[in-house]
């Protein structure tokens, strides 16, 4: 497996409030790591930095394997939108597709053709059409999935996907990102707050404590929890 | 009597200027609704009453003066709305009866100048030039074709800005574009709608179009339809009954939003 993703020396935070310091972590194509750690360790923030949302206080981070951290599908914490927002299930997936477009004003073949594999890799093309205030909170999460899927065919990050999900959907979930990662190769990055094994279903987990974040395997992690 | 309406020069200059705003209101409108910041619109209306009433007690050109004034303005709430440190809709508040009050204020101590205070707060048809017709055609011809080029990434920016920052959307540029927009909106229809009505255009077409599509693309179109359509019905108004035409505009938003609702809910 090759580097996708360095972080050299990392420092990130807001003003003299230092969030994580000196980081150096190295995430490899293909991997399915979790990032976690306590309310406001600084796992959003660490994410934020790799998409290039916020600016880190110091160090590096290089993306290889023509990675760009505008291609990086990104599933937000919250879905920001309320529950009554008008658009269909296809105006929002098609978003995804803005990050390759450039300057083009509209969606052509190519993007509408990706947004239609999108769908049916997750097994919701048939909800396309469909009204987004009008889904259960299972198929929101799939919808919006689907989007990240859209921006990107090397990386995933997801930033705690299973809140608001009940159990089952919880399941599907996560049945759906391991066949992504498995099946289609797709490095996953996903911040979680649960520390049940049933959560933690990546190979590598970042863990982030008092400023500093490191990453070990997954087994040995629940060995130490142990 | 439409026709001896539209005969009147003041009344063409009106539906010229009421018809672009309106538009240009609507379209503006979508975006700011959905992203919860339709108060905006309120203090800044406020800002642009006590811009004009300083511009004309000073001796300033009026459009000249105000429209900086209340892009200024406009960036500092867009700032504030995004600071969570800072409650941005007490700020708005704030900044509203500031503004209000600072008018007033100029308007009642100032000696040898005649104001109407009514025609800066409720509207009046008559203080519409065809140099605001100039104007309002440019603003509509920006907005229009920033929808068109950009419609998208404004979709994009709308439904989850994380997302749309994150796969590299300017979200900072759209929204300092669109606070100019909307402070432009409001100077140029505040003197046609008044200053405490003016921001009734941005919020009630939204929500109307709301009740009425469940997609984005449906609901910018319906919008922009029921803002037209709600503006001639309070102008016609405003002429037969000589009420000032921000009032009978929104009375006409609002008679369009309780029908729409009322739809609604019976073909749910």
């Amino acid at each position: 497996m090759s580097t996708i993703l360095e972080l050299k020396k990392l420092s990130l935070g807001f003003g003299e409030n230092k969030v994580i310091s000196n980081a150096n972590l190295s995430i490899e194509s293909g991997d399915f790591v979790c990032i976690v750690g306590a309310n406001g360790a600084g796992k959003s923030t660490l994410v934020k930095a790799i998409l290039g949302l916020i600016k880190p206080l110091s160090g590096e981070i290089e993306y290889r394997n023509g990675l760009a951290h505008t291609q990086i599908g990104y599933l937000p914490q919250e879905t920001r939108p309320d529950n009554n927002f008008p658009a269909t299930v296809e105006e929002i997936v098609l978003s995804g597709c803005l990050g390759h477009m450039g300057w083009k004003p509209f969606y052509c073949h190519k993007e509408k053709q990706h947004v239609k594999r999108s769908l049916k890799t997750l097994g919701i093309n048939d909800l396309a059409g469909r009204s987004f205030m009008d889904l259960s909170g299972g198929q929101k999460q799939k919808v919006l999935l689907a989007r990240s899927l859209s921006a990107t065919t090397k990386m995933l990050i997801l930033d705690e996907p299973s809140n608001n999900l009940d159990h089952k959907s919880r399941r599907d979930f996560y049945r759906t990102l391991k066949t992504l990662n498995r099946e289609r190769g797709l490095t996953i990055l996903m911040i979680t707050h649960d520390l049940d094994a049933d959560d933690l279903i990546g190979n590598k987990i970042i863990a982030i404590k008092e400023g500093s974040a490191r990453m070990v395997a997954t087994k040995d992690y629940l060995e130490e929890l142990k | 009597m439409i026709i001896e309406m539209l005969s009147l020069p003041f009344m063409q200059r009106a539906l010229i200027v009421g018809l672009l705003i309106a538009v240009c209101a609507a379209l503006v409108g979508v975006s700011l609704v959905l992203r919860h910041n339709s108060m905006i619109g309120d203090g800044l209306s406020h800002t642009a009453f006590s811009a004009f009433a300083l511009a004309t007690v000073f001796g300033f050109l009026p459009l000249a003066f105000a429209l900086p004034v209340v892009i200024v303005s406009s960036f500092f709430v867009l700032r504030l709305s995004k600071n969570r440190k800072v409650h941005g809709d007490a700020a708005i508040g704030v900044l509203s009866a500031s503004s209000l009050a600072i008018g007033t204020f100029a308007i009642s101590v100032s000696k040898g100048v005649n104001i109407d205070l009514n025609s800066y707060l409720f509207g009046s048809i008559l203080s519409v030039s065809w140099l605001d017709v100039l104007y309002s055609a440019i603003l509509a011809v920006i907005v229009i074709g920033l929808y068109l080029f950009a419609y998208h990434r404004i979709f994009a920016i709308t439904f989850d800005e994380d997302f749309a920052k994150s796969v590299g959307v300017k979200t900072e540029v759209y929204d300092a574009i669109f606070a100019i927009i909307c402070s432009a909106v409001i100077v140029l229809g505040m003197r046609l709608l008044g200053s405490l009505l003016i921001s009734s255009l941005i919020i009630f077409p939204t929500l109307t179009a709301m009740r009425m599509s469940r997609t984005f693309k449906g609901v910018v179109a319906m919008s922009a339809a029921v803002s037209v359509v709600a503006f001639l019905a309070g102008l016609f108004a405003s002429y037969i009954t000589a009420a000032p035409t921000g009032a009978t505009v929104v009375l006409a938003n609002l008679v369009i939003f309780i029908f729409a609702t009322i739809l609604g809910r019976i073909t749910k």
